[in-house]
């Protein structure tokens, strides 16, 4: 077919500004505030009058590793059952008014910490702040909300237990860490969610949801003055220490491993990995431009550029640091159909292996460098993502002045940390894979462990 | 299985389906964009947000998978992916690179009735990313070699998405039966033997008809004004020339005559779920006035926790785990009303259908109240203002309201038409949507392994 039309400009004008030196610039227009409300709640705060709107983004240290044995999917439950009645409303009650109100409010567990977030129109903000205050605090737990949410963990339970990707993921975490709560799925297991009862929930949040476990994010329409009395709203009725915990450093297992998993299925689901690195540790931002370049960044990492790009092998395939508080892992994934996916896996090895004896190139880090502190702004387009990024700062502990010299740091990474780093973290001959499906060529080298309903 | 378009929009994953679940459009005095159309027709949009250095820059083309041509399935898709391959100008992957060592974000996503384009980039690239997407709308080299590796990515994105998931499997199955007449009964990803049959000419024609100027929309939304886009847009989009457009085919729907029932059984079930869907019209098809008491009535229905059924199903007669109501007027054909639920973990899914037949008997029968459209209205009208707190979010409103031959003034009444929705309508509404006795009813259900043959 002949082509319609040339360019609508000259090529080399095109080029000329695609090779324009890219100049850093700072993050966005935004200042964070410290506040702290009359009662003592220190909140990190970001003015935004764009919408008349205000996001409250929180965290309690201490999260889904810190279940019972027996009771694992305990946190997940309690925050389920949080806005499900409290004080002197129930369930449909509660529900109604945060409908009526047209103010979301939402909890969640990860491993490590329990979160919640607000969001709530300026002229709600009070009667929101003070629904929060009640779900914090007064939850009732009423037996027939307790039931109805724990069979609707059930059937999410039930309708996931055959879906490759789920089991991929729980045998991946319970063969890299069989005796730590790092191995066990935050939502629990049939057997367990079980066993969650009333008492169990009413303990957690006694020891848990306290003033000095808390992390406060807000972003939107407020100024430092009012929001002083809201925090107080929403969080001084919580009481001031809660119990404290330890959790036992977190030592990956089955170094080197494969397991299958038998499934039928038309392709196969990968995961693989090995330990990772900390958030703290000196090496993170070399070990976050590391990844970048070698399966982290979309359309131009090694890892899309060698199995989907050049062999369309894949549809989706990555790699991704998780920085946990008791350790951390370095995993990704690939999904290829059976017959292919055994070369899928040896692409990745050897990605892994090429840049654990090379490094990047200078072209690459200078492209990593480019694209991290470039698209840094991106995450400013929100005010529940600007106010999660407020909770994650101070949970890491990285400064207030953190945005400022975020892309700094980014800056200054050399071709030699990243060879350096990629030596001391990738090991590909420590990956533990596992292959959900009919893989055609791929060994086993050890019975999966079991993962139960 | 959401009510209304404010409520999230998620990209899973690269160069991606459409399948967000959009519907209605947004206030007067939430977006308040500014608009011009370029002498070759084709439209601009601008929303200006200054809360970070950013843009997000859209290309719309009002083409999608129903603008195949027949035993093409899957080629708009197909094209949408191989628009990364390159250009004479930018050959070999330089668009993605150019887009990333720039700092931006970039996806694309097909749909039944348009593709789009995107990067989000700081607010000082602007001008080169319409370079970039002016330069493929009518430059796109194609290898065979490309479309060859190509068709095997989507082909994993095909197992991924569908092949791999029975729900995904009943789905898809049910269109087909759904749509009797209309090219929405064909996956946007295509079916399988077409897809590999595909060839480097079907992708050219497909492209040669549809990317064409006076048949896309441009949106941007970010840090920018409307006098620092024009002048741009009219220098990189303004000089591509408009192209006479293939003739559309106005495809409708017969009327249905027949209940039907789709039942996928397979050995991977093990919470089974129940739906039902109606014939709907939406902004652009069909009785367009019965739309906005439509989307109030999805709202009552089944719009969270404390909707009608799930009030009814989950928390009182506690015989389903999940249960609501789904229905999205933005389309260019054909809608959809739907219903769906699950029964609690070994329950009965006669049970949930009973239940749910005796909701929307009961519905028929005493309608709903003045007072729930109200405090639907107020829902409603909220997320609106909600909506606003976003970059894509804007951009994917007025673009998929604009495409579906919506305009901007339509867009901006959203809260003033949801607001003068009435009782009275919204009884109308489900009259004439929910009375058929031609709805379709799906079941997925488990099935023990040694029942299975073939695979």
């Amino acid at each position: 077919m002949a082509r319609y039309l040339k360019s609508a400009l000259p090529g080399f004008v095109l080029l000329a500004v695609i090779t324009a030196l890219f100049l850093p610039r700072p993050a966005a227009a935004v200042t964070v505030e410290r506040v702290e409300s009359p009662g003592g709640i220190v909140a990190w705060l970001v003015r935004d009058s764009m919408v008349p709107l205000v996001s409250i983004e929180f965290s309690f240290r201490g999260g889904a590793a810190l279940d019972p044995a027996g009771k694992t999917g305990l946190a997940e439950m309690t925050t389920s059952l949080l806005d499900e009645g409290a004080g002197d409303m129930d369930s449909q009650a509660f529900q109604q008014k945060l409908s009526d109100l047209a103010v979301s409010i939402s909890f969640s567990a990860g491993m490590d910490t329990i979160r919640g977030s607000l969001k709530t129109l300026n002229r709600t903000r009070n009667e929101a702040a003070d629904l929060l205050s009640l779900a914090l605090t007064q939850p009732r737990f009423d037996e027939d909300a307790v039931e109805r949410i724990r069979q609707q963990i059930l059937a999410g339970l039930a309708r996931r237990s055959t879906d490759p990707d789920e089991i991929a993921g729980r045998v991946w975490w319970k063969a890299v860490y069989p005796d730590h709560p790092y191995g066990r799925p935050t939502e629990g297991s049939t057997g367990t969610i079980a066993a969650v009862a009333i008492e169990d929930m009413r303990r957690l949040i006694s020891e848990r949801f306290a003033r000095d476990q808390l992390i406060v994010g807000v972003v939107g329409d407020i100024t430092p003055e009012e929001l002083g009395p809201l925090l107080d709203r929403a969080f001084g009725a919580l009481p001031a220490k809660g119990k404290p915990f330890t959790l036992p450093k977190a030592e990956p297992q089955a170094a080197g491993q494969t397991f299958v998993v038998e499934a039928d299925v038309p392709q196969s689901v990968v995961l693989f990995g090995h330990s990772g690195i900390r958030r703290e540790d000196p090496d993170w931002y070399v070990a976050y431009a590391m990844n970048y370049i070698l399966g982290g960044g979309g359309f131009s990492s090694r890892l899309y550029s060698e199995v989907r790009e050049k062999r369309g092998l894949a549809y989706s395939v990555y790699s991704y640091l998780t920085p946990l508080e008791a350790g951390g892992v370095y995993s990704g994934g690939v999904s290829s159909a059976n017959e292919r996916v055994a070369e899928s896996l040896e692409i990745i090895r050897a990605e892994w292996a090429r840049m654990a004896a090379e490094g990047a190139s200078d072209e690459e880090l200078d492209h990593a460098r480019t694209y991290l502190t470039g698209s840094f702004p991106l995450r400013f387009t929100s005010t529940d993502r600007i106010a999660r990024m407020l909770v994650g700062m101070q949970y890491n502990e990285l400064g207030i002045d953190y945005l400022d010299k975020r892309n700094s740091m980014i800056e200054a990474i050399t071709a030699d940390d990243i060879r350096r780093v990629a030596k001391r973290l990738l090991k590909p001959e420590e990956l533990t894979v596992v292959v959900v499906g009919k893989p055609e060529g791929v060994k086993a080298t050890a019975e999966a462990p079991e993962i139960g309903g | 299985m959401r009510t209304s378009i404010f409520r999230g929009f998620s990209y899973t994953a690269l160069a991606a389906l459409a399948i967000f679940v959009l519907s209605s459009p947004v206030d007067a005095k939430v977006f308040s964009p500014d608009s011009f159309t370029l002498d070759n027709g084709m439209q601009v949009v601008v929303v200006s947000n200054h809360r970070a250095p950013v843009v997000t820059h859209m290309v719309w083309y009002r083409a999608g998978a129903m603008d195949e041509a027949p035993g093409r399935t899957g080629a708009a898709h197909l094209l949408e992916h191989l628009m990364f391959k390159g250009t004479e100008a930018n050959p070999d992957g330089i668009f993605s690179q150019t887009v990333s060592r720039n700092g931006g974000r970039e996806n694309a996503f097909t749909s039944q009735d348009f593709t789009g384009y995107f990067q989000s980039v700081a607010a000082d690239r602007l001008e080169l990313m319409m370079q970039l997407e002016a330069d493929r709308m009518t430059n796109l080299v194609l290898s065979q070699e490309d479309i060859d590796t190509e068709r095997e990515v989507v082909r994993e994105e095909r197992r991924s998405r569908i092949e791999n998931e029975p729900g995904s499997r009943l789905n898809e199955q049910a269109n087909a039966a759904f749509f009797m007449n209309h090219p929405y009964g064909n996956p946007v990803i295509g079916w399988d033997h077409e897809l590999r049959q595909l060839t480097r000419d079907n992708l050219l024609d497909y492209y040669w008809s549809w990317y064409a100027p006076n048949n896309a929309i441009l949106v941007v939304v970010g840090d920018v004004t409307m006098d620092q886009v024009r002048p741009l847009a009219e220098k990189h989009y303004g000089a591509i020339p408009a192209r006479d457009l293939p003739p559309r085919i106005d495809w409708r729907e017969p009327p249905a005559a027949a209940a039907q029932q789709v039942t996928l059984s397979d050995p991977q079930v093990r919470q089974p779920g129940w739906s039902r869907r109606y014939r709907a019209p939406g902004y652009v098809y069909g009785d367009t006035e019965h739309a906005y008491p439509l989307e109030v009535l999805a709202d009552i229905l089944g719009g969270g926790t404390t909707s009608r059924i799930y009030r009814s199903l989950v928390v009182e007669q506690k015989i389903a785990a999940g249960a609501g109501a789904w229905y999205s007027p933005t389309s260019r054909g054909p809608t959809t009303f739907g219903f769906y639920g699950s029964p609690l973990p070994g329950g009965d899914i006669a049970a949930v259908e009973a239940a749910m037949e005796a909701e929307i008997e009961k519905l028929l029968r005493d309608g709903v109240t003045e007072e729930e459209v109200q405090r639907s209205i107020a829902r409603l009208q909220a997320e609106a203002i909600y909506a606003r707190d976003s970059l894509q979010g804007p951009a994917h409103v007025l673009g998929n309201s604009l495409v579906i031959g919506m305009t901007i003034e339509e867009v901006e009444a959203w809260p003033d038409r949801i607001g003068a929705v009435t009782a009275e309508a919204v009884n109308a509404a489900a009259r004439a949507v929910l009375s058929s006795d031609a709805a379709m009813t799906t079941l997925l259900l488990p099935k023990s392994n040694k029942d299975k043959g073939g695979g």
